[in-house]
């Protein structure tokens, strides 16, 4: 007799640990690959799967192998047809050798793999140094209330619905007729009352008679349950998705030539990780995107980050277009509007004082949040690093910080340098009224 | 309308194709009746698991071992498994079997009854038969302790990945993993486990050198002048005698001998030593094993059938399962790779049976012992316990079956423009296509020979390996030099590798760790 095991119902996850040992080891890699992802792609992707190649450096495991193209060799195969001893056959050219086996390495270096979202958004956050209760909430998903729907035949005991298994019960002793206890109360007691009186011939029949009855009301009643599984019910219950508001993000830069390619890259991981944090609270949320030279214009995202432009710069165009879309677009009393400025701090001398006026009545009473980063070069860091000195744009948004406590700004030199300027908002979370819904 | 009966339906072992415990239970005994009363198998007992495409994808990553260790290369596998499952280029196996006592075989739960009556046959019966009766496993393994033994690894590296950071572990277990193939020994049995043992040998050794001393010896003239080593080289024969050198099994030689391995590392080069060790047989009979499976479930199966046990339905399944597993295509056939081992098994092992009860005035002359004996099942018994691949097919290839599948030899020269066909199917070419043949499964001949010979102790330490190159085929250099870097972490000290040619005894290359930068 052999032993049967079900192993179905075993965790399923064993080779987990070697999974998590095997990204630990292509970390680098992984990351560089994520981090070009992030520059290349969309912002609201990050947020998401990731389908990979397999990883070149440091994942590969190697043993003595032969030189497939060395040497002498013999090869044993079936099927001739026409060949006879002394034939030749002319190679294949290299690469299309057919027959050959293609190496182990071949094989395996062209594979992609998916990394799930937390992973993703793990190797993500490395550089940016997120302390963890952070992450955690970054990577937290929409959550869910349980709600009531109806009644279900299988759940778990906590779930019994007591009225409905009842009723189910109770229905089902009907059609069954299950005997009462009222009528073996009245069975028995006759039968006591005829034992305890005379013993005639008839009460004789009649108590042989009511002891038969009586034991197949009996039978009947253990055969049919009071509650039977089948009557038991269970509330059911779905998971409903908690109703958020909806928020829009405005994403604001400077295009003009003095943005390089690493400017544009902080500004974007900022932008990110903003729009990390915004999906994390809100149902619904789109970007805009705004880009400014001396004149501002709304684009998709591929122009924002990609396109140059020439021309000065004159902050104010940026924030009076935002101030338009809203106005078109994003009611504040439906809206929550973010907003996130990216900028090296030029300016016009004469447009700082009309950016703080612009920000001071019409902007910063309708958004929930506005962040200003600087980019600047990591010598600078040095310079500047806590002063109030700085580019006329530093200083005139310095004022709006004292008088906004909505309004963050800092300046950025590394990745590292980006999550302070969330700190804020995250403090104010439960804070932050929702509007509307 | 099904096929006359013996018991009307009732003689069915199962109908449809569900499964459930029961009928698996009956189809077993079935089978378990046919299999040791038919064709005279010796068992172990079975234990069979049901599992799911996952837990079979988990077992392919772990190399089928129920129990493993953890180890990223187990990760990337597993990965690329996965990749051709689900993108439908690899179906998975319906069986994966467990050399262990009691014998474990897994069986898919998507299988249908059919197949998991074939499974049975095939797993439980015809590979643990091999399992517990071919020479090669009695020699080398140890069924009844492997998962044991694989329990104790697997938190032995765990509690050291806890002691000594999981770096420091896997660092250990790569310099290992790359070493697997030259960690076996090929020609002895490996030495037993108990230490206790091992010292009562040496005491018995010593014991024995000082009874059979004899102070004759002694005063023997000295060889001739012109052969008399000189010292240096007698130094080192000296030191190769101390060590025990040449050795093959490097793991082996540097878990003794190296020289900056703490114990828990040396711990581990065994462990991983001893898992290598534990497949070397299965490497080497392929062929046998997979065709002594494949004959038995066929066999079995059809005897079922024949006895009305099972349906005609279910029957075609079967044939049908079985005729894809059995299938070789032609050399210049793109589906052709390499040749089939279950096809190649099976048909060697049906041609035995042919020689044995209907032999032709041939098979008379090649095979004059089983020719015409009328004992298959003896004489298959006797071929599963007593050979391996290479030893197999050099005795038991048949000009018939090489007619049947039109083998040739076909002579591949790098550097040259033509191949050039050798031997074929015909009176001249049998005896060569044969050793040809079992040549390629030799594996101490297909697997590049290298073995540690000499290492100074007391100079430079330099550990000297030597590849001994056959037929001009060198390493591909990238993951040799990657190898030996291996090889230096866990020396310690500088590593060489030296190539020369059997034939000719020239030095093919050099290499050294002390040319490459880390």
């Amino acid at each position: 007799m052999p032993i049967f095991i079900d192993r179905r119902l075993n965790p399923k996850d064993k080779s987990l640990g070697n999974r998590q040992r095997f990204l630990r080891r292509a970390r680098e890699e992984l990351k560089r690959t994520i981090r070009d992802r992030v520059r290349s792609g969309r912002i609201s992707d990050v947020d998401a799967e990731h389908s990979v190649s397999m990883p070149a450096r440091g994942t590969d495991e190697p043993r003595f192998e032969e030189a497939g193209d060395t040497g002498r060799r013999r090869h044993v195969l079936p099927g001739n047809r026409e060949f006879v001893p002394g034939d030749r056959i002319p190679k294949p050219s290299q690469g299309a050798a057919s027959g050959s086996k293609p190496s182990r390495r071949d094989s395996e270096d062209d594979f992609r793999f998916v990394l799930s979202r937390e992973e993703v958004l793990d190797l993500f956050f490395e550089d940016l140094e997120l302390p963890d209760m952070v992450k955690l909430n970054l990577k937290e998903v929409l959550s869910f209330k349980p709600r009531r729907a109806g009644f279900a035949a299988t759940g778990s005991p906590t779930n019994i619905n007591v009225g409905r298994t009842m009723r189910n019960s109770h229905g089902r002793r009907i059609a069954l007729k299950r005997p009462k206890a009222r009528e073996l109360e009245a069975l028995r007691r006759e039968l006591e009352e005829l034992e305890a009186g005379r013993q005639n011939e008839a009460a004789r029949a009649r108590i042989a008679a009511l002891v038969a009855e009586l034991e197949r009301l009996e039978r009947r009643r253990r055969v049919i349950a009071y509650v039977d599984p089948v009557d038991i019910r269970f509330n059911r219950f779905e998971a409903q998705p908690v109703p958020n508001a909806k928020a829009v993000m405005f994403c604001l830069m400077d295009v003009s030539g003095s943005m390089g390619e690493r400017e544009k890259d902080l500004a974007k991981r900022f932008f990110v990780l903003l729009h990390l944090f915004l999906k994390r609270r809100y149902d619904r949320t789109e970007i805009v995107f705004i880009r400014h030279t001396h004149e501002a214009q709304e684009v998709d995202e591929e122009t924002f980050f990609y396109s140059t432009q020439s021309g000065g710069t004159v902050v104010s165009t940026a924030l009076e277009e935002m101030r338009r879309v809203i106005d078109a677009r994003y009611p504040a009393s439906e809206w929550n509007i973010y907003a996130a400025q990216a900028s090296d701090g030029d300016n016009f001398v004469t447009d700082s004082q009309r950016c703080i006026s612009l920000l001071d009545e019409a902007i910063m009473p309708l958004c929930q949040y506005f962040a200003y980063v600087e980019i600047i070069d990591e010598r600078e860091s040095h310079i500047f690093g806590s002063t109030d000195n700085g580019t006329s744009l530093w200083r005139a948004y310095s004022t709006v910080e004292d008088k906004w406590p909505n309004f963050q700004m800092t300046r950025i030199a590394r990745a590292a340098d980006i999550y302070p300027v969330f700190r804020q908002l995250f403090t104010k979370q439960p804070a932050a009224g929702r509007k509307g819904g | 309308m099904p096929a006359p009966l013996r018991k009307s339906g009732s003689g069915l072992l199962f109908s449809g194709s569900d499964w459930d415990f029961e009928t698996l239970s009956r189809a077993h005994e079935a089978i378990e009746q046919v299999a040791l009363e038919e064709l005279g198998l010796d068992v172990y007992p079975s234990q069979l698991e049901i599992i799911t495409s996952e837990q079979m994808l988990d077992a392919y990553a772990s190399i089928g071992l129920p129990l493993m260790y953890r180890h990223w290369s187990f990760g990337k596998h597993f990965l690329y498994q996965e990749l051709l499952y689900r993108k439908g280029g690899r179906g998975l196996a319906y069986e994966l079997v467990i050399n262990s006592n009691p014998c474990i075989v897994y069986l898919m739960e998507e299988n249908t009854m059919a197949l998991q009556a074939l499974v049975t046959a095939h797993a439980a019966f015809g590979h643990n038969h091999f399992f517990k009766n071919n020479y090669l496993f009695r020699q080398w393994t140890d069924a009844g302790a492997i998962l044991s033994y694989m329990d104790f690894a697997k938190s032995y590296i765990a509690r050291c990945e806890e002691r000594h950071g999981t770096d420091a572990v896997e660092a250990m277990l790569d310099a290992a993993h790359a070493l697997m193939d030259q960690g076996v020994f090929r020609y002895r049995r490996p030495p037993k486990l108990s230490s206790e043992k091992q010292r009562e040998g040496v005491r018995e050794r010593l014991d024995y050198e000082a009874r059979t001393y004899n102070d004759l010896w002694r005063t023997l003239p000295p060889a001739k002048a012109g052969e008399r080593l000189d010292e240096a080289e007698e130094k080192a024969a000296e030191r190769k005698r101390a060590l025990n050198l040449p050795e093959e099994n490097i793991l082996y030689f540097l878990e003794k001998n190296s020289l900056i391995l703490e114990p828990w590392q040396r711990e581990i080069l065994r462990i991983v030593r001893i898992v290598a060790q534990y497949f070397y047989p299965q490497r080497q009979t392929q062929v046998m094993n997979e065709g002594c499976a494949t004959f038995v479930h066929y066999t079995v199966m059809n005897t079922l059938f024949d006895r009305g046990r099972i349906s005609e339905g279910a029957m075609l399944e079967i044939l049908r399962n079985h005729s894809n597993v059995v299938f070789q295509p032609a050399f210049d056939d793109p589906r052709y790779s390499g040749i089939n081992p279950y096809a190649l098994g099976l048909d060697m092992m049906q041609d035995i049976k042919r020689i044995a009860t209907e032999p032709t005035a041939e098979d008379r002359d090649w095979f004059p012992d089983i020719a015409g004996n009328g004992d298959w099942r003896a004489t298959l018994l006797d071929a599963w316990a007593n050979h391996r691949d290479e030893s197999f097919i050099r005795q038991y290839l048949s000009p018939a079956l090489i007619r049947k599948w039109r083998l040739f030899v076909l002579g591949d020269a790098a550097g040259e423009a033509h191949y050039e066909v050798g031997p074929i199917h015909n009176e001249r070419g049998y005896e060569k296509v044969r050793t040809a043949l079992a040549d390629s499964y030799d594996i101490g001949a297909t697997r590049a020979n290298i073995q540690v010979v000499d290492v100074n102790l007391l100079g430079d330490r330099r550990l000297r390996l030597q590849h001994n190159v056959k037929d001009g085929v060198v390493l591909d250099e990238e993951s040799r030099d990657a190898t030996l870097r291996h090889i230096r972490k866990l020396w310690g000290y500088e590593v060489s590798l030296v190539g020369i040619d059997l034939q000719t005894g020239t030095t093919v290359y050099e290499r050294s760790t002390a040319q490459m930068g880390e």
